[in-house]
């Protein structure tokens, strides 16, 4: 058995992001970072070596991996360059819903170009109103004969005006309430889909994020994934799917940042030794390596989970997008400490992987409204005798 | 249009240590890589494949372990793979090599461009390529640093040079070795690793490829190394700094004094 028991597959896919993680990656990630823009180049390499194709099921153009081969990927990007890494995955995040819900005509239609990384994709759930309370949407997609006429703005999207196609929650019946949303394709170059502001971002700045708009933006019934009322749960599901995949972006930026951390203190050389060789740097260096191993296990844990089909996946999901973000967000600020004065100076990487690991506290649902799953989850749990 | 590409095993740094007793390098512990230079070699095949159609085969002469290079470039995309293996092959120097390698050349039949690195990373003689296109009798070009306007018939070669370039029309069948700046050497695909996981390699030994016994390995190389050492290192040099009109008097006085001029 190999560490984490990966498949040959897996390994071949986690030994292939790493080489480009470091030859293509690590030379060019401080001017992305700078440059606050979508990494074209990296990501043209990215598909031309298949990484679109992990996530994506064989009969439509993909390599039949799911959510573990695609943390797998996204873990060894992020030890490099949290913001590409991102870019990627939000493919998969765009994909998920057609993969999880399409029909095997919008499978065909639309996978086939996302594995190959010809297209890339995107999923559009946030408002202006509509953060965490998914419950105040105002984007409506009015039924107009044989099309869905969409109104409205998305914000905060990945991927925003880069990728061609879009899975869009949107309000087909307001007065349903919760069961009033649906999922739908929009893609890129349709009538009355148009692309607004661009954000300017602290950290994960090698991704575009920007607000869509819809302006009697008419789109083919045909694009409705599964049927009206379904779109807090398609998006329920697909984050079930794809959190494993931002705790292993978080598992990922937390380890560059103690690979990063433990080769600067083997040395800088204070008070005529390494400071490596101090206790209080050493039981740093440990606690940042235990907490990461223990994130990396629950996401692996988690994804495995998610790919096996069994059907209660929220909780252990959720469970593993926090706990894996908490901890990259702890062990990337003492990684910069560990780089004493020179971690706060842009010259070094411990201050980009402190703002990259930021963001993976917030988005997929805030780590608050993560507890609310968990926490929610478990007292039910525990009235229906299902006590661990 | 059909390619060969020879690629030669070398030992993952640059560092290498050598045995005093025997004189060879010592390649225990240390991971094996393809020859850096001979990843363009690779990709240039590659694309002049993808632009004209036909075959590239990627050739090497090595111990059965040389099949994990061989198992790299096929994952880039190389159609077939071929391994010139033999313990009579053994202690070859670049003559004994250039003639091995163009026995399996020979025994492919019909190639009408073969590219090879400018040099390898360990042994640094860049003679093996020329060897090769010599027993061939075929033209051969160093230092390539751009392909132009090539067909079945022939192309023209930017050949690099200290000072600029030449440029070279050659016909086909003919050799190429080429230079970092040609291309920007592709990375695997995950397609290409499972395929290649998978391929068969085609293994030749001396008696596979009619090899005259005293032209390879050991007995085949004319190189007799008396002795290998790494080169003294440099004392410091040291750097005149001011006016030229003084630092150029500092200079003629100080190579005066040295006995130099
Ligand atoms: C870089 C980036 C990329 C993004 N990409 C996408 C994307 O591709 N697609 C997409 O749809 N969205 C995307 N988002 C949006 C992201 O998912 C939201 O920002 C996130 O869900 C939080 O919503 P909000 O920003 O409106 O915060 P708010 O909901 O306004 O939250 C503000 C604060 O209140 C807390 N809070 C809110 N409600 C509760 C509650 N009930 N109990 C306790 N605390 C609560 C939150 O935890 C937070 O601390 C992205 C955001 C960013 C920053
Ligand atoms: C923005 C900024 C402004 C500054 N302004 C000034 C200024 O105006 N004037 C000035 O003089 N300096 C200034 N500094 C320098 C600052 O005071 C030093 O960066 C600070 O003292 C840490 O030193 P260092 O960076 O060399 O870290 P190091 O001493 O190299 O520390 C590296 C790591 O090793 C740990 N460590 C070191 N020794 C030990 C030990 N014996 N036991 C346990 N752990 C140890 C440290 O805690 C740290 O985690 C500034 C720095 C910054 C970033």
């Amino acid at each position: 058995m190999n560490e984490y028991n990966f498949t040959e597959d897996q390994l071949m896919i986690r030994d292939l992001a790493r080489q480009i993680a470091e030859d293509k990656i690590r030379p060019v990630r401080a001017e992305l970072d700078e440059k606050d823009e979508f990494p074209e180049e990296i990501i043209k390499i990215l598909a031309d070596s298949d990484l679109f194709a992990i996530f994506v099921p064989e009969e439509y153009g993909g390599l039949g991996g799911g959510a573990m081969e695609l943390c797998i990927a996204t873990e060894e990007l992020s030890k490099v360059c949290g913001g590409v890494a991102v870019s990627y995955a939000a493919s998969g995040l765009g994909a998920f819903p057609i993969i999880l819900f399409g029909s095997d005509e919008q499978k065909k239609k639309f996978l086939p170009a996302i594995a190959s990384g010809e297209k890339i994709a995107a999923f559009g759930l946030t408002e202006p109103n509509a953060g965490s309370d998914v419950g105040g949407m105002e984007t409506t997609a009015e039924k107009d004969g044989d099309d869905y006429n969409l109104n409205g703005n998305k914000i905060f999207i990945t991927n925003g005006g880069v990728a061609d196609i879009y899975t869009i929650i949107a309000m087909t019946n307001k007065s349903r309430g919760a069961r009033g949303a649906s999922a739908i394709v929009v893609e890129k170059g349709m009538d009355g889909f148009d692309f607004g502001k661009k954000e300017d971002k602290m950290g994960i700045r090698a991704t575009v994020t920007r607000e869509l708009v819809f302006e009697d933006c008419r789109v083919p019934a045909e694009n409705l994934l599964k049927r009206e009322g379904l779109g807090f749960i398609v998006a329920m599901k697909t984050f079930d799917k794809s959190r494993p995949g931002i705790g292993a972006q978080a598992v990922g930026i937390a380890q560059g940042s103690i690979n990063e951390a433990v080769e600067y203190a083997s040395q800088r050389i204070q008070f005529g030794q390494p400071v490596s060789s101090f206790q209080a740097v050493r039981h740093m260096i440990a606690n940042m390596s235990t907490k990461t191993e223990a994130a990396r296990n629950l996401v692996y844990h988690a994804a495995r989970m998610v790919d096996s089909g069994v059907k209660n996946i929220s909780k252990i999901s959720a469970m593993s997008k926090l706990f894996a973000s908490d901890v990259a967000m702890e062990v990337t600020t003492n990684a910069l400490q560990i780089f004493g004065g020179s971690g706060y100076m842009k010259e070094y990487p411990a201050e980009k992987f402190m703002r990259d690991a930021k963001i993976t506290q917030i988005y997929e649902g805030t780590n608050q409204i993560q507890r609310d799953v968990i926490g929610l989850k478990v007292i039910k749990e525990n009235k229906s005798g299902k006590k661990k | 249009m059909n390619i060969v590409v020879c690629i030669k095993q070398v030992p993952d740094t640059t560092d290498v240590k050598i045995n005093p007793e025997t004189n060879t390098l010592i390649r225990e512990g240390v991971d094996s890589i393809i020859n850096p230079f001979d990843t363009y070699a690779i990709e240039e095949g590659l694309r002049i494949k993808e632009k004209l159609g036909g075959e590239v085969i990627v050739m090497t002469m090595g111990p059965p372990q040389a099949e994990s290079v061989l198992r790299e470039a096929l994952s880039m995309g190389c159609g077939e793979a071929i391994l010139l293996t033999d313990r009579n092959f053994a202690g070859a120097d670049t003559w004994a090599t250039s003639y091995t390698l163009s026995r399996g050349i020979k025994k492919i039949g019909e190639v009408d461009l073969i590219i090879c690195g400018k040099q390898a990373i360990d042994g640094d003689t860049a003679q093996v390529g020329p060897g090769i296109a010599e027993m061939l009798d075929i033209p051969c070009i160093t230092y390539t640093g751009k392909i132009k306007d090539i067909d079945e018939n022939g192309f023209t070669a930017l050949r690099m040079t200290e000072s600029g370039h030449n440029v070279i029309k050659s016909p086909l069948p003919a050799l190429i070795t080429v230079v970092k700046e040609i291309n920007e050497p592709r990375m695997p695909s995950l397609r290409g690793k499972m395929n290649a996981k998978k391929a068969d390699i085609t293994h030749y030994t001396a008696a596979d490829l009619a090899c005259n016994l005293e032209s390879i390995g050991q007995l085949g190389s004319p190189t007799v190394v008396r002795k290998i050492f790494a080169p003294p290192a440099k004392g410091k040099g040291e750097i005149f700094k001011g006016e030229p009109a003084d630092t150029a008097e500092k200079l003629a006085a100080e190579l005066k004094d040295k006995g130099i001029v």
